[in-house]
C-alpha cells in the first residue's frame, strides 16, 4: 500500500522536530558561551578594578602628626616683614621683599619641629638621637612650615597645632607595608625611630589623614611623603586642552570634507588607505616623529605639554576621522536629498542636516580618541616627558609631568613598599578622569541624539 | 505592477479610470522641454535620447517598467543626478528659455523652481514647522517670524495637513504615520513656491487611503503648480495625470492624453504594457 497524504505528513512534521532540537541546542550552546565570555571579561574587570582600589585606596590616607609647634622667636631671628610704602617703586618694594624671603630661608626651621617632636616624645634626647627623630617626619616638612610662616608672619611667638606629613618609612611601617619582624639591618628605619613611631601612634600623635598632599604636590625625590600628582595632573590637563583644541576640529573637518565633498578618485582612495593605516600605528613612533619633528626641527621645549599634545593630537587624528566619517556614512543619504531637493546648497545641507545628526556619533568617537590619548605612555618618554619635573606648570611651555608617565616613574620608584600604593593611587586619578571623560561622552550623546 | 490600491481593477481592464472627472488645467505653454537627452552610469546608458515637453499647469505622469528610466529622467529636470558622482547628462533641458544645464546656471536657484518629492517620505527629524519653514528661511522668502508662519500654515494647508497638525507643529515630523509624512514633504516643497514639482513615485510607500489623499492633493496643486510624476501603478497614472509618457528600456516610447495611452495605444509596446503583457 502506498504511502497516504496524512503519513507523508506525519513524516514531515518529524523530521522538522527533529532537526529542531538540535537547532535549539546549537542556539543554548551558542548563548552560554556568549554568557561565559561577557563573564570572563567582567571577572577580569573586576579583579583589575578590586586590586586597584584595594592596593591605591589606602594611599589617600597617609600617616600625619598633629602637634604643636611654637613658633620661637628666638630662632626665627627675623625684621619685620616689609610692606609696601607710599611712593616706594614695585621694584625697590620687591628688592626688600626677596631680601627678607633669603632671610627666612636661612632660619633653621627644622629645630621648631625638633623642639615640638622632643616636647610630645617628653625624653631629653642626645645629639646623637637626633638623626632617629628626623627620620620620623618627611623632610620637606620644614619648608612647609617656612611657607606657613612667610604667608603670616603674624605666627611669632605663637603656639599652633600644626599638621605634618610623617616619612614615607614611617607610614609604611604604621600601615604595616613592611615585616615588622625583619632584623634591624634591614629595616628602613632605626629601633629607636620604629618605636617612637608606634609610640606616637598610640597617643595619636600621628594618624591617618586624608593626604591632600597628594593632589596638591608635584613630585619629590627628596621628600617621598609629599609627592604628589598635582604638576602631572596639570601637565596631562594641558595636553588634553591641545588634543582637543587641534584634533577635534582637525579630524572633523577632514572627515567631513573627504565624506561629503571630495571626490572619489584615486587620490582619496590613497588618503583612505593611509588614514586607515595611521590609526593602527604604534604610538611610539608618533613619540619619535615628535622628538625630531617638534622638538629636533621646530626647537619647541623638551618635556613641555604643548609637544606632548601635539604628538598626541597626530596620534589622536585618524582615530577622530574614522569615527567621524562611521557617523556621516550611517545618515541615511535621503536626509541630504531632500535638502538638496529644496534648494540647499552641499555646504548648507552638511551644516544644517549631516552634522548635526552625525553630532552624537562625532562627539562620541571624538571623546574616545581624546580619552586613548589621555592615558598614552610611550610617545611621552621619548619627547622627555619622563623627566623629574618639580613644579607644577602654568603653561604648556613650562616643562612637565603627565600622569601616565608618573604612574610609570612612581611604580619604578627604589621604595617600592611606598610607591606602590602611590601607583595604585595615581592609576585611581587617572581612571576617575578617563571614566568622567566617557561619562561626558555618554551625556553628549544622549544630548545630541536625533529622534527619528 | 498593479498594486493593492485597487485590486477589484484587473490591470488588463485599465481605462480612463478618474479621467473623466478631471479637468486638465494646463495651459499649453510649453514650460520645460528636454532635447535629445542621454544620461550614463558609467560607460552604462541608462537614457538614449528623449525628446518630450512639459507644458504649463499640467500633470504629466511617466509609466513603463522597473529600470526603463523614468525616475533617472525625472532627476535630470532639477540636476538632482549630479549628486551622483559616475553620473553624466548630455542634451539639452530648457526650463523658461533657459538651458538648466548650463555652466553658468546656479543648481540653487532651479531646484527652488523645480522642486522634488521622493519615493519614501523623508521629512527631516526636526519639528514639523522646521520642515516647512526651512526652505523659505534658506532662500530668504520669509524674514520675520510672522511671514513664515503664514507660509507655514499656508503650505500645510495647501497639502491637506493643516487640520490634522495644527496643535503640535513643534513635534518631530518623523512622528507622523507614512501618508501625512508624504504630504509633510509634499507641504515642504511647496513652500519655496517651485514653478514645477517632480514627485518619484510619491505613493509607493502609502496605503490605500493615505494614497487616495496624495492624488487628490496632486489634483488641486495642479491648479497653480506643474506636476511631474512617475508612477508604477498605472491606475494611479490613469487617475491623476493629464498626460503620460511610457517609458521602456531607457526610451521614451510614447507620450500622449492620458486617455489615448490606455485606450488607443499608437506603440505595440505600449499596448502590451498597459494590457500586462510584461512589466
Amino acid at each position: 500500500m502506498s504511502i497516504t497524504i496524512e503519513q507523508r505528513r506525519q513524516h514531515r512534521l518529524m523530521t522538522i522536530e527533529k532537526s529542531l532540537a538540535t537547532r535549539h541546542r546549537k542556539e543554548k550552546r551558542f548563548r552560554r558561551l556568549g554568557l561565559m565570555a561577557v563573564m570572563t571579561g567582567m571577572t577580569l574587570v573586576a579583579i583589575l578594578f578590586a586590586s586597584i582600589l584595594m592596593r591605591g585606596v589606602p594611599a589617600f590616607w597617609q600617616a600625619t602628626f598633629f602637634m604643636e609647634l611654637y613658633f620661637d622667636p628666638e630662632v626665627i631671628q627675623l625684621e619685620e616683614k616689609p610692606e609696601r610704602a607710599s611712593g616706594e617703586s614695585p621694584s625697590d618694594f620687591n628688592q626688600r621683599l626677596s631680601a627678607w624671603q633669603t632671610q627666612a630661608g636661612l632660619v633653621n626651621w627644622q629645630v621648631l619641629i625638633d623642639r615640638a617632636l622632643e616636647d610630645k616624645l617628653s625624653e631629653d634626647l642626645e645629639p646623637s638621637q637626633l638623626r632617629d627623630l628626623r627620620a620620623l617626619l618627611a623632610s620637606n616638612e620644614r619648608f612647609t612650615l617656612r611657607n606657613k610662616f612667610m604667608d603670616d608672619p603674624s605666627l611669632l611667638g605663637q603656639t599652633i597645632e600644626v599638621k605634618m606629613l610623617a616619612s614615607a618609612n614611617v607610614d609604611v611601617w604604621l600601615k604595616g607595608n613592611i615585616d615588622r619582624d625583619l632584623a634591624d639591618a634591614r629595616q628602613q628605619l632605626s629601633a629607636q625611630t620604629r618605636a617612637w613611631a608606634d609610640q606616637l601612634y598610640e597617643e595619636g600623635i600621628i594618624r591617618n589623614a586624608f593626604s591632600t598632599a597628594l593632589f596638591l604636590n608635584t613630585d619629590s625625590r627628596s621628600s617621598p611623603a609629599s609627592a604628589g600628582l598635582a604638576g602631572a595632573f596639570m601637565g596631562s590637563l594641558f595636553m588634553m586642552m591641545i588634543v582637543i583644541a587641534l584634533s577635534v576640529p582637525l579630524g572633523v573637518a577632514s572627515a567631513v570634507y573627504l565624506e561629503e565633498f571630495a571626490p572619489k578618485n584615486r587620490l582619496t582612495d590613497i588618503i583612505e588607505i593611509n588614514i586607515n593605516n595611521l590609526a593602527a600605528v604604534p604610538s611610539i613612533v608618533f613619540g619619535l616623529l615628535g622628538a625630531s619633528i617638534f622638538i629636533g626641527y621646530l626647537g619647541l621645549p623638551l618635556s613641555a605639554p604643548l609637544v606632548g599634545g601635539l604628538v598626541l593630537t597626530l596620534m589622536t587624528l585618524p582615530t577622530i576621522i574614522i569615527a567621524t566619517r562611521a557617523s556621516l556614512r550611517s545618515i541615511p543619504p535621503s536626509i541630504r536629498q531632500a535638502a538638496l531637493g529644496i534648494g540647499a546648497s552641499k555646504v548648507q545641507t552638511v551644516f544644517h542636516h549631516v552634522l548635526p545628526i552625525a553630532l552624537p556619533g562625532i562627539l562620541t568617537g571624538s571623546i574616545l580618541g581624546v580619552a586613548q590619548a589621555l592615558g598614552e605612555t610611550a610617545p611621552l618618554l621619548l619627547i622627555g616627558m619622563n623627566a623629574f619635573v618639580a613644579n607644577v606648570p602654568s603653561t604648556p611651555f613650562e616643562q612637565s609631568a603627565a600622569l601616565p608617565v608618573q604612574i610609570y616613574l612612581w611604580q619604578g620608584n627604589e621604595l617600592r613598599n611606598f610607591f606602590e600604593a602611590r601607583t595604585s593611587a595615581a592609576i585611581i586619578v587617572l581612571l576617575a578622569l578617563m571614566l568622567s571623560l566617557n561619562a561626558l561622552a555618554i551625556w553628549l550623546r544622549k544630548k545630541f541624539e536625533t529622534r527619528w | 505592477m498593479n498594486t493593492s490600491a485597487h485590486p477589484n481593477i484587473p490591470s488588463s481592464m485599465v481605462s480612463v479610470g478618474g479621467g473623466e472627472s478631471r479637468k486638465s488645467k494646463a495651459t499649453g505653454n510649453v514650460k520645460m522641454s528636454a532635447k535629445d537627452v542621454k544620461v550614463f552610469y558609467g560607460n552604462t546608458q541608462a537614457i538614449n535620447g528623449i525628446d518630450i515637453d512639459i507644458y504649463e499647469n499640467e500633470v504629466l505622469a511617466f509609466i513603463g517598467p522597473s529600470g526603463c528610466g523614468k525616475s533617472t529622467f525625472l532627476r535630470c529636470l532639477n540636476r538632482m543626478n549630479d549628486t551622483i558622482d559616475i553620473c553624466r547628462v548630455e542634451g539639452k533641458i530648457v526650463l523658461d528659455d533657459q538651458d538648466i544645464y548650463a555652466p553658468d546656471r546656479d543648481v540653487v536657484l532651479l531646484r527652488a523652481q523645480v522642486g522634488i518629492v521622493f519615493q519614501k517620505p523623508n521629512p527631516f527629524p526636526k519639528s514639523i514647522y522646521e520642515n516647512i519653514a526651512y526652505g523659505p528661511r534658506l532662500h530668504g522668502l520669509a524674514k520675520r517670524k510672522a511671514e513664515l508662519d503664514d507660509v507655514v500654515e499656508s503650505s500645510l494647508r495647501r497639502a491637506g495637513l493643516w487640520e490634522e497638525v495644527k496643535d503640535r507643529l513643534d513635534q518631530p515630523g518623523t512622528g507622523l504615520s507614512g501618508g501625512q509624512q508624504q504630504r509633510l514633504c509634499i507641504a515642504r516643497t511647496i513652500a519655496v513656491s517651485p514653478d514645477i514639482i517632480l514627485m518619484d513615485e510619491p505613493c509607493s510607500a502609502l496605503d490605500p487611503i493615505a494614497t487616495g489623499k496624495v492624488e487628490q492633493l496632486i489634483d488641486e496643486l495642479s491648479e497653480s503648480y506643474t506636476i511631474v510624476m512617475v508612477t508604477h501603478n498605472m491606475q494611479q497614472a490613469a487617475r491623476v495625470a493629464d498626460r503620460t509618457a511610457f517609458f521602456h528600456m531607457g526610451d521614451l516610447v510614447e507620450v500622449d492624453s492620458t486617455d489615448t495611452i490606455f485606450t488607443n495605444p499608437q506603440n505595440q509596446r505600449t499596448h502590451d504594457y498597459i494590457t500586462g503583457r510584461f512589466g
